[in-house]
């Protein structure tokens, strides 16, 4: 959804406005909201954003945008599912939808590095379905590890059968693909 | 199941059921984050898509079952009133965010151990409660229900960053682990001020439960897991057991601290706490949160034998400003409710 205001940038904070009885919807961006007042600091529990964006590293826009900023916000990264950009990602420190994992992925990794103690990598479950061949190719992994360490211990009789166990995984892995 | 049920008692049927470690662990949660692979995330997306999601939702799984979980109610946020909203959150069965979020819902089991919150700051928020100390059951269960939601809906998941969320703390296992923990004799010691640093090195963070900051209200703790990705949820949820632990055991060395080196002095505040909430005709909700607590401690320490631990859970939550306006079925001013706080409390600690 757009905002209202300025029709450029996704809405990103929603009100009902009630003035003399009568209903409005508002759906602006964060940068309108500041300039039309519909924000106030201190209003809203900024407290994670605000640490937040002290993470990523950026300078806080605070109240008063320049105008110039505008021009190179169309220039820079913008998601092209929810039209969200890198810079108002980083504002409210929350991605738009799944498309936005993948516009922004080349700058993921130092943000998730400071977020999580230095992790940038999934390393837990993984779904069913969607997982797909995943759940065989950690297996795989996890026996490649396995057969490295009985190799350096010399246990070839147990090695060869993780190989085997392997190379059964890797025929079902590309059964699967198929 | 409709909503007078979820309303009508203040402590949840899950909770009459004694976990281990109850004298201080009181309840084991584990949350998982997810989100339908092609809708936008609820920050952004528009009102239809929002209704799409909650249509989905009602339409797979309202009144369905998952072993225990049985007969899932679904609720509207916005067909409830002001005080019915805050009823529920204070019941922990929603968050404070989920009534403030636009066409949100949720969907609660009939035990209310279970509740799938909808449209929330993501589209899926399974919450999971256990009594004690339980957290690899409740893994287990949530793993369960997180298939069983996943038999229908395409979640997004990445092979490098695991299952997407809206926020970036929630991202690779969208897993939040946290337990509920009463530490009266750390605070009292003031040993908790040491080793909340150091749990807080080993990724994990404690906080107060219905207080602000580090000041917790009736020495309640929340720990939970801070990170999400690079550690698998065994993982995390194992070193969450052994920070548990470890905490378990300072408490009960402090509380045997305490006995030993001023146990009159304790039985007195103890049995001063008791004393106030049996006789007394107003009391404020910081006041009723410090006593319940000593008079919890009291239970635990076998000084106090005539109230069970079901009496306290439930006015810890009775006891809260929405669930008192709406048993009074009426907006209350902050005097009357400490009146009618006071009251409640006298009633269920004098029969």
């Amino acid at each position: 959804m757009l905002c209202t205001e300025c029709q450029k940038r996704t809405a990103t904070l929603h009100y009902t406005q009630i003035i003399n009885g009568e209903k409005t919807e508002v759906h602006v961006c964060e940068v309108c909201a500041q300039k039309k007042g519909y924000s106030f600091p201190g209003d809203e529990p900024y407290t994670l954003h605000d640490l937040l964006t002290g993470l990523f590293n950026v300078t806080s826009p605070g109240l008063d945008v320049k105008e110039d900023n505008f021009f190179n916000q169309f220039n820079e990264l913008t998601c092209d599912h929810c039209q969200l950009s890198f810079s108002e990602f980083q504002r409210i420190g929350k991605f738009g939808c799944t498309n936005c994992y993948d516009t922004f992925k080349a700058k993921l990794p130092a943000i998730f590095r400071k977020v999580h103690s230095g992790n940038t990598k999934h390393d837990g479950k993984i779904p069913k379905r969607k997982g797909g061949n995943l759940h065989i190719k950690k297996e795989i992994e996890r026996y490649r590890e396995y057969l490295q360490q009985l190799i350096k211990e010399e246990n070839f009789e147990e090695a060869a059968v993780i190989r085997d166990r392997i190379k059964d995984l890797e025929k079902l892995q590309g059964g699967n693909e198929s | 199941m409709s909503l007078e049920q979820f309303m009508n008692e203040a402590i949840s049927p899950w909770m009459r059921v004694e976990g281990p470690e109850n004298d201080i662990v009181l309840s084991t949660r584990i949350r998982l984050a997810r989100n339908f692979e092609k809708v936008t995330f609820p920050i952004i997306a528009n009102e239809d898509e929002l209704r799409s999601v909650i249509e989905f939702m009602k339409e797979n799984y309202e009144g369905k079952s998952y072993a225990n979980y049985q007969n899932l109610a679904f609720i509207e946020m916005e067909d409830l009133s002001h005080i019915e909203k805050r009823v529920l959150v204070e019941k922990h069965l929603i968050s404070p965010f989920l009534t403030k979020a636009r066409a949100s819902g949720v969907l609660v089991s009939e035990n209310e151990q279970l509740s799938i919150m909808v449209n929330e700051e993501d589209h899926i928020r399974i919450q999971l409660y256990f009594p004690g100390f339980q957290m690899k059951q409740a893994l287990d269960h949530a793993f369960e229900l997180d298939d069983w939601l996943e038999e229908k809906i395409d979640f997004a998941f990445d092979e490098r960053w695991g299952y997407l969320t809206s926020c970036p703390t929630n991202v690779g296992t969208g897993m939040r682990a946290s337990v509920m923990i009463h530490l009266p004799a750390l605070v009292l010691t003031k040993r908790i001020n040491q080793m909340i640093p150091a749990i807080n090195q080993f990724g994990f963070v404690v906080r107060g439960i219905y207080g602000e900051g580090t000041e917790a209200l009736g020495n309640l703790f929340q720990v939970s897991n801070q990170i999400t990705l690079g550690k698998s949820e065994e993982d995390i949820v194992e070193d969450l057991e052994s920070v548990i632990i470890n905490l378990v055991e300072q408490e009960r060395e402090a509380r045997h601290y305490l006995l030993h080196t001023s146990g009159k002095k304790l039985e007195d505040q103890i049995f001063r706490s008791y004393g106030i909430l049996k006789y007394g005709r107003i009391i404020e909700s910081q006041e009723a949160s410090a006593r319940i607590s000593d008079v919890r401690l009291g239970v635990d320490l076998g000084m106090i034998k005539d109230v069970s631990h079901n009496v306290l859970n439930e006015l810890m939550v009775l006891t809260q400003p929405g669930f008192l306006q709406h048993y009074a079925k009426k907006v209350l001013t902050t005097s009357e409710r400490d009146v009618l706080r006071a009251t409640l409390i006298r009633e269920r600690l004098n029969i």
